[in-house]
């Protein structure tokens, strides 16, 4: 229960962490996904690059109707109100039930996104937005929409020299709907199902199944699902190949509430 | 493996310490600075026993890694004598049976006493679900939520 040696870098700026990828380091943010892995030791890295100090490492800007959120911030600062408006609620709900206070108060939301455990909140729950992720690189920054960040089992769509910066979605208008159910048998645990619902006025609304060992899969029209939720929640589980009857149970069920949920948020 | 010179404040005092950057910051301090008071349980950030103030918010001490640590503020348990949070929380403990082994209390207390300051209106569910992240082995928790409640009751009878 001892990491295995690595060596320990604080990059002045982002440039130079950047440039100290490869080579066997690992990013780290918050260190509340990898530090448990490295005292597990199923982390191994030779060397850990500390982005907790980098300028701008945390931090909410709103402009032109989207908001940006530093990839450092943490998961307490947005339970504590850091984003604004109705999109900064639905988000601190979300934060809330992240683990535990002493785990939210280091953990960032861009570590847990990059980190990409099938059944961490952020990863579980970002896709439903609009949004996208700010990877920056040696060639300066580029944007990933982040119903297509998370690629697989901890693994995402930043290249090997990349880091993320940033996550940036749209302000939400009030009445906006959401809904969101999470399966943990104990509060703070790893989710074994979770789902969510955003229904913006006049957009179609979208809903993300997750935390079942694979990507999370966003539903980009849920209108379906919400005029008929027992029978769309079947048809979409039904769909995915492997599930346990258990599993499969907590899914439906994961979906029905979340859009109960979403048609009872005023 | 090298060891770098990790500076810190602990409890209010500077310290410099000659640490691996994977040594865990629990591990500095009970194992450096003989501040034993921080407990290690699971060792991968659940169970909650290893809880200190790291900059001010409690953090688990045993998933930061000592590197993550230089130029930090950190208060362990032992570093609460004259806080009057801490001093009602402890008098509660003693009063309902808030602990048996003890293992888990120094830990616990912290916790504790981040609810109290940033909770003022926790109810019975809102103090369990904060304390889910404390594992205790012995009580069985009632004493515990019962011990929190009641510190939080008090201060709510002082503000009337």
């Amino acid at each position: 229960m001892k990491p295995a040696p690595f060596t320990y870098s604080r990059p002045a700026d982002w440039p130079a962490a950047v440039a100290l990828l490869g080579g066997g380091a690992r990013p780290m943010a918050g260190g509340q996904s990898i530090g448990p892995m490295l005292n597990l030791r199923m982390a191994q890295p030779e060397g850990v690059i500390d982005l907790r100090h980098l300028p701008d490492a945390r931090g909410v800007t709103v402009s032109g109707g989207r908001c940006r959120i530093a990839a450092g911030t943490t998961h307490a600062a947005i339970e504590d109100g850091a984003v604004p408006g109705r999109l900064g609620a639905i988000l601190a709900g979300v934060a809330r039930r992240i683990a535990y206070r002493p785990v939210r108060n280091r953990g960032t939301v861009g570590g847990s996104l990059a980190h990409a455990d099938p059944a961490a909140d952020w990863v579980a729950v970002l896709p439903a937005f609009p949004g996208d992720a700010v990877a920056v690189g040696p060639a300066g920054e580029r944007r990933i929409p982040l119903a297509s960040f998370v690629t697989g089992l901890l693994s995402s769509a930043l290249r090997p020299d990349e880091l993320l910066r940033a996550i940036e979605l749209p302000v939400l208008p009030e009445g906006t709907r959401w809904g969101h159910w999470k399966f943990c048998r104990k509060p703070g645990e790893f989710s074994k199902a979770t789902a969510c619902v955003l229904a913006v006025p006049g957009e179609a609304p979208r809903a993300v199944l997750a935390a079942l060992d694979e990507p999370p899969m966003l539903i980009p029209d849920a209108t379906a699902l919400i005029a008929a939720p027992e029978e769309e929640a079947s048809r979409i589980v039904a769909a995915l190949p492997g599930l346990d009857p258990w599993r499969a149970a907590l899914a439906r069920t994961a979906l029905r509430r979340a859009v109960r949920m979403a048609g009872e948020d005023a | 493996m090298t060891r770098l010179p990790i500076h810190l404040t602990v409890n209010g005092e500077a310290a410099e310490v000659l640490a691996e950057p994977r040594t865990h910051l629990a591990d500095l301090l009970r194992g450096e600075l003989l501040l034993t008071g921080t407990h290690l349980g699971c060792e991968h950030g659940v169970c909650g026993a290893c809880t200190v103030e790291l900059d001010d918010a409690p953090a688990r001490s045993c998933i930061t890694h000592a590197g993550a640590c230089d130029g930090a503020r950190i208060r362990t348990i032992e570093g609460f004598a004259g806080d009057a949070v801490m001093e009602a929380l402890r008098g509660a403990f003693t009063a309902e049976h808030a602990l048996q082994c003890g293992y888990c209390t120094p830990g616990m207390l912290i916790t504790a006493r981040d609810i109290v300051l940033r909770l003022p209106d926790a109810d019975e569910v809102r103090v369990r679900e904060e304390l889910s992240g404390n594992l205790c082995r012995c009580t069985g928790y009632r004493g515990i939520v019962r011990a929190v409640l009641r510190v939080l009751e008090a201060r709510r009878a002082l503000k009337g």
